[in-house]
């Protein structure tokens, strides 16, 4: 058992055929990704190494049985092609892409809200159930199959932590990086309500930035419904002040949104906040008693 | 990590774009020349008008002004007081002797920083009969997932102040994305502000310019503070201020010709110009990182351990040597800088071609202060190996603690 992706995951790419697209949709097969089709519009009937391209991701979902997709659409079209992916019925989207414009975004979520397809993304590294499915571009080799489930605004630092868990013996459920965009799909509540129902994760890892409120709700969601242990980082306590959007920014915030203001309300709600990213991987090990 | 966006605007283009959308501004001109200010004076009438200092700060009606060359402040042409960097005047002659006092010199506001900015540019603008200021806003909001109009009766002031001593006296109004604006919602915060029925219908239809101009400019914020009713009962943006969204540039190249590059940091823009993501801090320790996370990471364990970081910079998923071989020029570029760490996750990219590109980089930019290495993801042990044989004085660290440890003491000259 993981969340979100695992052996039974049938993916599709779109924007296969793309520099991009290409290399990281072979790393996830070389990785034991079940890779069953591509999408780029007009170039349906061709292949890449084997898997079959088609016009439209209905197209592909009827061919393939395709029931998870990859969005590595440049940004100008890469909204459009979450929401072709949501149209198609495939309960699952992780959108790579970098750069998407916040209102376009504002407009997925919109149509996606209530839905039955959950976005994952943009501008994230992706999900990865070690041992059974990657749907990203995070590197592979740097996992092991485990029991502590990951989740992270920041692409590399994402990395940082799993590379520490697995140098000390400690492997991962399932990682998942929501992105750092300000508009984007899963959210930390909802990862942290997927580890907590997961039988095969005991620990989670939580890895904030300054900006938003998310960590401060994440914190008021763990102090009510999580009953596994967590450790987490937010990234920023340095951050040169006064670099916030405008005034009006901080009143929608209601003044929150620093690193110290996070870590207070993490710990507050009986999270390990550790000050330096160093340290995730040995505070993991001593929550979980290893 | 957010930041304020790569576009920032001057007052006078930010009104511009609202002319555009039909949000009423007052008549004005932009002026580089005190005679270019005493002409606008009087194409506006020969009357009352209000020449104003356009920097990217704010606090400009507080600020006052400094002598470009001597420092000394500048006095107001009565003598009586420091010239601040707003000033109503009567006519033409005053105009032209006003702006002639601001042209050239330093303004420095609250926002400036204690060195202030040069004032190249003035609007002069209609003097107004003004019966009441408000604060007007729209922004994207993150937490609900779209934009919200902002409004408050206290205008003119610190709005922040107002939200924090009395969050009873700010309106907000929440835009459905899938209806889009719709006359009512101005309405409300109209009727919300005290306006009387007429005022609160010209409101209303400002609000729906304003959203206009949010949506039609990819806009994060669109800020008018303060709004003004006037004695005739017109309502129009007496201020504007606005921040864009950076991803959304590609389809707004007017508004990168909107940028002037004299008021932005010029390592800053230099950077830009490659792609490079990077905001200068006033530490010494020089950081080249791979992704904005494990960038501000990696510049809190440099402080977690005593060291000051000098910068921020993401260099990006890429590293490629020309990135690299940029971004030392400009880390470099700031003379604080005594040690520099480089500390790159390689993910699915190979240490060894990272490594490679560090070394060139090195040699081209020829590198005069100790450098510290962390690099991990694929051949890490080629990458380090290239590293230690280029015959450079490279610092190989393992992990960010050991990283953090070495540039401290390097840059602290131990």
């Amino acid at each position: 058992m993981a969340v979100l992706v695992g052996s039974d995951t049938r993916l599709v790419v779109q924007g296969i055929t793309g520099r991009e697209g290409t290399f990281h949709t072979l790393q996830c097969r070389e990785y034991g990704t079940r890779v069953v089709a591509g999408v780029t519009p007009g170039k349906g009937g061709q292949t890449v190494e084997g898997i079959p391209v088609f016009d439209t991701v209905a197209q592909a979902v009827a061919e393939t049985g395709a029931n998870a997709s990859m969005v590595f659409v440049p940004p100008p079209f890469a909204a459009d092609a979450v929401l072709e992916a949501a149209g198609a019925g495939v309960p699952l989207v992780v959108c790579i892409t970098e750069g998407i414009p916040a209102l376009d975004m504002m407009r997925v979520m919109s149509y996606l809200a209530g839905g039955a397809t959950r976005l994952v993304g943009p501008n994230c590294p992706g999900v990865i159930t070690p041992g059974e499915c990657k749907i990203g571009i995070m590197p592979g080799r740097i996992h092991r199959p485990g029991p502590v489930g990951v989740v992270s605004r920041s692409g590399t630092l994402t990395y940082e932590a799993v590379h520490q868990l697995t140098r000390l013996g400690i492997g991962q459920s399932t990682c998942v990086g929501i992105g750092g965009d300000p508009i984007h799909g899963t959210n930390f509540i909802d990862c942290l309500e997927l580890f907590q129902a997961d039988p095969a994760t005991e620990a989670i890892v939580m890895i904030g930035e300054i900006g938003g409120t998310a960590e401060e709700e994440a914190a008021a969601f763990v102090a009510a419904h999580v009953d596994k242990p967590v450790v987490a980082f937010v990234a920023g306590q340095t951050a040169p002040p006064g670099r916030r959007m405008g005034h009006a920014g901080a009143i929608i915030s209601g003044g929150k949104g620093t690193a110290a203001d996070k870590m207070k309300a993490l710990r507050e709600a009986g999270i390990e906040v550790v000050d330096t990213p160093a340290t995730i991987g040995e505070t993991v090990r001593r929550v979980i008693g290893l | 990590m957010e930041t304020e966006g790569l576009v920032k605007i001057h007052e006078y283009q930010a009104k511009a774009l609202f002319a555009r959308y039909q949000v009423p501004v007052p008549r004005g001109e932009v002026a580089e020349t005190s005679a270019q200010a005493r002409a606008a004076a009087e194409r506006l009438g020969g009357g009352t008008v209000v020449v104003k200092s356009q920097i990217h700060a704010g606090g400009r009606g507080k600020g006052t002004f400094r002598d470009r060359v001597s420092g000394a402040p500048v006095m107001h042409p009565d003598g009586s007081k420091p010239l601040g960097g707003v000033n109503v005047v009567r006519g033409p002659d005053e105009a032209e002797r006003f702006a002639a006092r601001m042209l050239g010199n330093v303004l420095v506001t609250r926002q400036s920083g204690p060195d202030g900015r040069e004032v190249r540019r003035v609007l002069v603008e209609e003097g107004m009969d003004i019966r009441h200021e408000y604060y007007l806003a729209l922004l994207l909001d993150r937490a609900v997932r779209a934009p919200v109009f902002i409004a408050s009766a206290e205008g003119g002031t610190e709005i922040e102040e107002v939200a924090a001593s009395r969050p009873e006296a700010i309106l907000k109004q929440v835009v459905d994305p899938r209806s889009g604006y719709s006359p009512w919602i101005g309405r409300r915060l109209g009727f919300g502000l005290g306006l009387p029925a007429q005022e609160a219908q010209a409101f209303a239809k400002l609000c729906a310019g304003l959203y206009d101009t949010f949506v039609g400019t990819d806009a994060s914020l669109v800020e008018i503070n303060p709004l003004v009713r006037l004695a005739d009962g017109r309502i129009l943006a007496l201020d504007g201020k606005m921040s864009f969204d950076d991803n959304a540039l590609f389809r707004h190249p007017e508004l990168r010709e909107l940028r002037d590059l004299a008021e932005e940091d010029p390592l800053e823009v230099e950077a830009s110009s490659h792609g490079l993501n990077y905001i200068k801090l006033d530490g010494n320790v020089g950081c080249m990182v791979n992704g904005a996370g494990l960038a501000m990471g990696t510049m809190d364990i440099i402080q977690h351990h005593g060291g000051r970081p000098a910068n921020f910079l993401d260099v990006g998923g890429g590293a490629t040597t020309e990135m690299v071989t940029e971004a030392f020029r400009i880390i470099l570029g700031d003379p604080a800088v005594r040690a520099v760490l480089i500390n790159i996750f390689g993910g699915i990219m190979r240490c060894d071609i990272v490594a490679e590109g560090v070394v060139a980089a090195s040699r081209a930019v020829g590198v005069k202060v100790p450098v510290v290495v962390r690099l991990e993801g694929t051949n890490v042990e080629r990458g380090r190996e290239i590293l230690v044989s280029s015959g450079l004085d490279f610092q190989v660290a393992d992990g960010m603690r050991d990283a953090a440890e070495k540039v401290v003491a390097a840059a602290s000259g131990r």
